[in-house]
């Protein structure tokens, strides 16, 4: 079988890894750096009969990727950072209405308008649940415009197994840049099973003992006045969460055997780390990477095996600090002395390979003079 | 000749709020001395005979309490 | 003997937490009985937001989907483009259309999106207490205006009339006002209500039917007073009547649906209209 590869802008691969997942309505509005993504859906959704609204805002934006998931669809909407800010009423309700759907941040630098590069700062807000109230959703993190297309396309099927928002977090230099994609094939005109929780489905529809002409109706709602059973909706939702970490947990290993130093980094960060790794083995000198591919479910496991095989631990994000607290979290307790560094450009300086080389050497230095 | 009408009224749905006395055109409505298990004193036909069975009660009835019959 | 007027099928027969004497019961009742007419209770969606709206689908018996605050017709955009079959119904109260949601009404109706919304228009906000409300009348009371509701020295701003808002906007297609304070106004508007029901499902839109209701709570009257305050307060400032009818069945035309009642207004009526032809 002959691979479809394209040569494709980071916004556009998720557009039609989207479509291609079987992406029924994209409800969206412009913001940089994503409008390339917002475009495509617009040529592409309305060629091919599927629904695209351009919004009156992000936050109404979300309200329909909601009612859209409500009714059945398979719903998607895509922002960046001061957008996603609007969204987080919409995705905290849908997770408490426990809806699937697709939400693309394409993180750009912050607070408030901030700039338009490339940024970190919005791990936080991605899962520590940005919205109010107590749930977590998925959050996946590409690295490269293949591995947007990839998780954007399997971002469907997560959210319909978990019945979750599923978020992949790109950043600015992700969704511009141009890279080769092997697209994945069509599932768009597969059949799929119907959501029997959803509004409108059809009467009488498959299993439950539902009869052919009544059954009860189906009501969407987050509400639950009652403490008590509020109580036990959340703590049955944090079991699922369980469930998701266990079998959903992913990451990257790179040379972490060989490795004193390993760096833990996502996304654009992850791939400066991976520059200074291959120019630290010119010079002889062994560093690792931990690349966290699922923010959430976090791969603390992994991370904790590390610490206790004494590697030295160097986050860098762009960013002043996130996910280096979820690496503090994850290796705390250990008994052993676990040092967790941190090195961080923000404001949407993209850190160089050569900075994040000289401080791994010169954290590597410290500890032999010690 | 007019219609000739009937009320049956749900003690138990009313609450009391006499919209139907004053809709009534026929003056067939008034209030119950005694209470429902609510609380509320719900309105009563009380001069039956008038009833035309117009349905201006039914009408604004917010709580679907009236229940009129064409007799 | 022979039942005139009943309970409707797709309401449920159990007792609202409605106050004594608010009109969504009675809301609730015309729009349950014109899904039975219609024969749509097995596809009709409720949208029911926040405010006292939010009790709305324990009490209808039609599947629902519970949206946030102002994001009605968003959510409703949603729903109905994925379900455009289904009779989409929003049920929105003062607040959640006029404040918080006025972009989402404004762009839902100016893409012309086909479901109908019922904007119950109390002037006041019901479920947290009393609190002024984008239709609040000049002079009114409420919990957030204790001198009453002052424009010029207060900065409080003035009552909005969202019907004549929307009628200017290019997508929309039917916008009724009615009322529910007396026995005939309520008759009129169930049929402003058919009317909006039966467009939507022809594929015609958006509909909206504005209702003024009574809050004898927060308005702090008796409920028979409430509905004289209806008609001698809210009616002369906000006017009733078909505000625009850009529909393609002619008033006093059958309405078109199989099972249906015929949806025309008389011609006195229709005349009174105001002219709202479409630009060609």
């Amino acid at each position: 079988m002959v691979e479809e590869k394209r040569l494709m802008k980071g916004n556009e691969a998720i557009a039609e890894a989207a479509i291609r997942a079987g992406c029924d309505a994209y409800f969206g509005y412009p913001i940089t750096p994503q409008n390339e993504l917002i475009a495509y859906m617009a040529r592409h959704m309305l060629d091919k009969g599927r629904v695209f609204i351009q919004a009156e805002s992000e936050t109404a934006a979300m309200s329909m990727v909601y009612g859209a998931a409500a009714a059945g669809g398979r719903a998607m909407t895509s922002s960046s950072s001061p957008g996603v800010s609007l969204k987080q009423e919409g995705i905290s309700y849908a997770c408490g209405a426990d809806l699937p759907c697709v939400v693309v941040n394409v993180v750009r630098a912050g607070p408030g308008l901030g700039g338009i590069a490339p940024a970190q700062g919005d791990y936080f807000q991605s899962t520590r649940g940005g919205g109010h109230g107590d749930y977590h959703h998925i959050v996946l993190a590409p690295k490269s415009v293949q591995e947007a297309a990839d998780l954007t396309y399997e971002a469907f099927a997560l959210a319909e197994r978990w019945r979750m928002p599923v978020m992949i977090l790109a950043d600015g230099l992700i969704g511009q840049m141009m890279e080769g994609v092997v697209l994945p094939p069509d599932l768009s005109s597969r059949p799929r099973p119907e959501r029997l929780w959803a509004v409108g489905i059809p009467r009488g529809d498959a299993a439950g003992g539902r009869a052919g002409k009544g059954r009860e109706p189906n009501h969407v709602t987050s509400i639950h006045l009652d403490p008590a059973e509020l109580e036990s909706t959340i703590i049955a939702r944090f079991e699922r969460y369980k469930d998701i970490a266990k079998e959903n947990t992913s990451f990257e290993e790179v040379n972490l055997d060989k490795a004193d130093l390993v760096f833990v980094a996502y996304g654009t960060a992850a791939r400066v780390c991976l520059g200074a790794i291959q120019a630290a083995k010119l010079r002889g000198v062994e560093l690792g990477l931990l690349r966290p591919i699922s923010l959430w479910p976090f791969p603390r496991d992994v991370l904790r095996r590390l610490a206790g095989e004494g590697k030295r631990l160097l986050t860098v994000e762009m960013s002043m600090g996130q996910m280096v607290e979820d690496v503090r979290l994850a290796v705390s307790g250990l008994g052993k002395a676990c040092t967790v560094d941190f090195f961080g450009r923000t404001g949407g300086m993209v850190p160089t390979e050569e900075e994040v080389l000289a401080e791994a050497t010169r954290l590597l230095s410290c500890s032999e003079g010690e | 000749m007019a219609n000739k009408g009937k009320l049956v009224i749900d003690r138990e749905r009313c609450k009391g709020c006499l919209l139907c006395v004053r809709s009534c055109p026929t003056k067939v409505l008034g209030v119950d001395t005694s209470a429902n298990s609510w609380g509320y004193y719900p309105s009563r036909a009380v001069d039956e005979e008038k009833c035309i069975a117009c349905g201006n009660c039914f009408s604004v009835c917010p709580d679907v309490a009236i229940t009129v019959y064409k007799v | 003997m022979e039942q005139m007027y009943g309970h409707p099928k797709s309401l449920k027969p159990i007792q609202t937490k409605y106050c004594p004497g608010c009109g969504h019961g009675v809301i609730h009742r015309i729009i349950a009985e014109v899904i039975d007419e219609l024969g749509v209770q097995d596809r009709s969606i409720l949208m029911n937001p926040v405010g006292c709206s939010i009790w709305a689908n324990l009490y209808f018996d039609v599947d629902s989907v519970q949206v946030p605050h102002g994001r009605t017709p968003a959510g409703a955009t949603g729903v109905k483009r994925m379900r455009p079959d289904h009779l989409v119904i929003c049920y929105q109260g003062d607040g959640d259309l006029a404040a918080i949601g006025t972009a989402e009404i404004v762009h839902a109706a100016n893409r012309g999106e086909k479901f109908t919304t019922i904007f119950v228009n109390n002037a006041i906000y019901g479920m947290t207490g009393g609190q002024m409300a984008p239709t609040t009348l000049i002079g009114q009371k409420a919990t957030t205006a204790p001198h009453g509701r002052d424009p010029d020295t207060a900065g409080m701003g003035y009552p909005i009339r969202v019907c004549e808002m929307l009628a200017t906007l290019g997508g929309s297609r039917y916008i009724a006002r009615g009322s529910v304070d007396s026995a005939p106004n309520v008759r009129k508007t169930k049929q402003y209500i058919k009317k909006a029901f039966e467009a939507q499902l022809r594929g015609e839109g958006f509909t909206m039917v504005e209702i003024l209701s009574p809050c004898p709570t927060n308005w702090q009257l008796g409920p028979v007073a409430a509905a004289d305050w209806v008609a001698s307060d809210m009616v002369p400032f906000f006017r009733l009547g078909e505000i625009k009818n850009e529909l393609s069945v002619a008033p006093g035309q059958p309405g078109g649906q199989p099972g249906g009642q015929p949806g025309g207004q008389p011609a006195a009526a229709a005349a009174a209209a105001p002219a709202a032809g479409r630009a060609k």
